[in-house]
């Protein structure tokens, strides 16, 4: 019989390991569900993992992969500080959203000025929005101890009716016939958020995703409030005794979230995006969950998770349209790589073993 | 300026080299982008169903490529890119929030033929678009709607404060005001497409208010299993697909989108070269829109009414929109006899006389 032994210590060996074996058996399950569905699995797995990198449209498709990674890496660093402390900030769509329509609003409010300064205040504007609502839950956290599960999830609906008020409403594009919608940034310079040169996918959200990670590696490894995160997570009660304030903590691991998430909003609306539409949000603040474990809450491992999430969206689409997969397919085959990366982590404090014949429990 | 037409330049030379490989092939490749998931019924399966009476109409000749699930913003631009990149020579978009990728896709390839369903952005050449004159079924189901309530409350679960979707709700608001002038109308607005769990609640809650006839501008079948629920006194309508699993109530008769004779005109057209860029707009005339079935739930002399109006529309002797018609608010907007132009149809944001509420701003 097979028998779990808790390990004294989590396995820093398994805890490299798992995402690439959590790919692997990824691969080898979504193949079984491809081959089942009547699809050459080799060929749909190349498609996914291959194709936008090394394929004939590669040329475009590399640069697309940072547009869709580059958001994910941006709001996933900003939760993972707080994962880290124990803090559960699940809000951040609601906060990238805000963040979009903040600074959205300034950029509009000002059209058709032209000025450098446009765009750079802008991403202030977007960092402000998603930073207040962030502090809601924070702030509620704090003074009144409710969860800020609960309050920065329920605030993502919120958001979301305030986004399409602001698109049906106080942002909506005056020359638009009545439809639903802003302007569109593509058409007003100094607040575009173009690539940084052409084709190139990069964008000024892309750049400020990097430094980002960079950041954090730095607050991490180096710097006292990097220790602090982390000892509030491992161990609340010592994390007291050595003088870190919860509260304080609070505040600044929500807020840091809010603002990262905010600002990969308003890149996002003034680039890929272009405008405010109803729909505007397309999951990134949910995404970035998933991005911020697979990258074991390590901001170097969140920015090959990033990469590697944007790379099944986009090679998804791909196998869907060229191997006529349904899109079901294909979120199956994205869930399965989290349910795997959870159940492989199981090694990480588990080890396994045979369990002797009458042996005492 | 420098770098735009840099820009331009490096579009054209991309579109040259891949538009002159698609029309080497004999092969007319037609794609589809849709926004939600084919399922078995609504907005994205009739799509589909118009995508395989292509392949039905031109067997060989054709090739056609689809891909589900697309969200409308920055996503949709990538798979358009993707799909004119991997040959298609015409792409169906077929949603209303795919307008700005479909233009901006457009410029970059010019040789490519766009398609844009229930838009009005036509910036190139190469981009059509295309609707269809629900308003007429409305008017029909009004009517069905006004003789068949008891209650005199009749419901409309909104979509999107859209120009289509309040052209639908004025039109249904003022024939069941034709027969029945007693008649009160609740909208509800769901801010969704399509969301089962909404539906249901927005219906629900009509329901809960007395509310006995609903129709509906979103794509599931929740509000007529909410219908279901309430022991026969409440009916509904079947949208985009025929629903008929709730016939004969609260099903009572249906708007059937009907897609595929536009798509194979347009298709046909493109493979023989008689295509021209169109802005199309038919009706029940048209067999774009079709009525569903009328079941025994409705009284053989109602049924007659109501068949009667879709013929006359059909015939053109009348136009869903014939003045006097007031605005809500009591100013005039159709004189006694006019029809409503189609521009004051495309632009509609405002309720005729009677209906009470605001349309959400």
């Amino acid at each position: 019989m097979l028998k779990l032994e808790k390990r004294p210590s989590p396995s820093v060996m398994w805890s490299r390991a798992t995402p690439v074996l959590a790919v692997a058996l990824t691969m080898v399950a979504g193949g079984i569900m491809f081959a089942v569905l009547g699809k050459n699995p080799f060929e749909a797995i190349r498609t996914i993992f291959w194709d936008p990198l090394f394929g004939e449209f590669a040329f475009y498709l590399r640069g697309q992969l940072l547009v869709k990674a580059g958001p994910l890496i941006l709001i996933a660093v900003g939760l993972s500080l707080g994962f880290r402390a124990g803090i559960w900030n699940i809000g951040a769509e609601g906060q990238y959203i805000m963040g979009a329509i903040c600074g959205a609003a300034l950029g509009l409010a000002v059209f058709p000025t032209e000025n450098r300064l446009i765009f750079p205040a802008m991403v202030v504007a977007g960092a402000l929005g998603g930073w207040a609502w962030a502090m809601i839950p924070a702030v509620l956290k704090t003074r009144f101890n409710t969860n800020e599960i609960l309050v920065s999830l329920m605030l993502v609906y919120v958001a979301q009716t305030v986004l399409a008020m602001a698109s049906t409403g106080f942002l909506r594009n005056p020359e638009g016939m009545g439809f639903p919608g802003s302007r569109n940034f593509s058409g007003y310079a100094a607040a575009r958020n173009g690539f940084l040169w052409e084709g190139a996918g990069l964008h000024w959200g892309g750049v400020m995703a990097l430094a980002t990670v960079v950041a954090a590696y730095v607050l991490l490894q180096r710097h006292m409030l990097g220790f602090q995160i982390k000892l509030s997570g491992q161990a609340p009660r010592a994390a007291r005794y050595a003088g870190v304030q919860p509260d304080r903590l609070v505040m600044l691991c929500m807020g840091v979230a809010g603002a990262l998430a905010g600002m990969a909003g308003l890149f996002e609306v003034t680039g890929p995006a272009g405008q405010i539409s109803i729909d505007f949000n397309s999951g990134y603040g949910f995404t970035a969950i998933i991005v911020a474990f697979l990258g074991r809450l390590n901001p170097v491992g969140i920015l090959f998770a990033g990469l590697l999430m944007a790379l099944t969206y986009i090679g998804g689409e791909m196998a869907s349209t060229n191997l006529g997969l349904p899109s079901a397919a294909i979120q199956a085959f994205q869930g399965m790589l989290l349910f795997f990366l959870l159940a492989c982590d199981l090694l990480t404090n588990f080890r396994i073993r045979l369990a002797k014949k009458g042996e005492a429990r | 300026m420098k770098r735009r037409h840099l820009l331009a330049t490096a579009a054209l030379g991309l579109s040259m080299a891949f538009g002159g490989a698609a029309m080497a092939q004999d092969k007319t490749k037609a794609c589809f982008v849709y926004v939600g998931p084919i399922g078995d019924g609504g907005w994205t399966y009739q799509h589909h169903q118009g995508a395989l009476d292509v392949q039905k109409a031109f067997g060989d000749k054709v090739e056609i490529a689809w891909q589900e699930n697309v969200p409308e913003g920055a996503d949709a631009e990538r798979v358009l890119t993707q799909m004119a990149l991997g040959g298609c020579n015409i792409i169906f978009t077929t949603s209303f929030g795919y307008m700005d990728a479909t233009n901006a896709v457009a410029a970059k390839f010019p040789n490519v033929k766009f398609e844009h369903a229930t838009g009005f952005k036509r910036e190139h050449p190469n981009v059509s678009t295309y609707n269809a004159r629900f308003y007429e079924g409305r008017a029909v189901q009004g009517t069905i709607a006004g003789r068949m309530t008891k209650s005199n409350k009749i419901g409309y679960i909104g979509s999107f404060p859209i120009p289509e979707v309040v052209m639908g709700i004025n039109s249904y608001y003022l024939h069941a005001k034709k027969v029945n002038p007693n008649v009160e109308l609740t909208v509800v607005w769901a801010f969704t497409w399509f969301d089962p769990a909404k539906e249901a609640d927005a219906a629900k809650a009509m329901i809960e208010q007395g509310v006995d006839v609903i129709a509906s501008h979103t794509d599931s079948t929740a509000p007529l299993a909410e219908a279901a629920k309430a022991g026969g006194k409440v009916i509904g309508f079947g949208q985009a697909s025929d629903m008929s699993e709730y016939k004969p109530s609260p099903r009572v008769s249906s708007i059937i989108d009907n897609w595929g004779p536009y798509y194979v005109k347009r298709v046909g057209a493109l493979m023989d070269g008689s295509y021209q860029q169109a802005d199309a707009w038919e009706g029940i005339a048209g067999g774009e829109v079709l009525i569903g079935d009328i079941t025994e739930a409705v009284p053989a002399e109602v049924k007659a009414e109501a068949e009667k109006l879709r013929d006359d529309i059909a015939a053109g002797t009348y136009h869903p929109f014939t003045g006097p018609i007031k605005k809500q608010d009591g100013s005039d907007w159709l004189a006694e006899g006019a029809t409503a132009p189609d521009g004051d149809l495309l632009g509609m944001n405002f309720y005729v006389e009677g209906i009470t509420g605001d349309i959400p701003k």
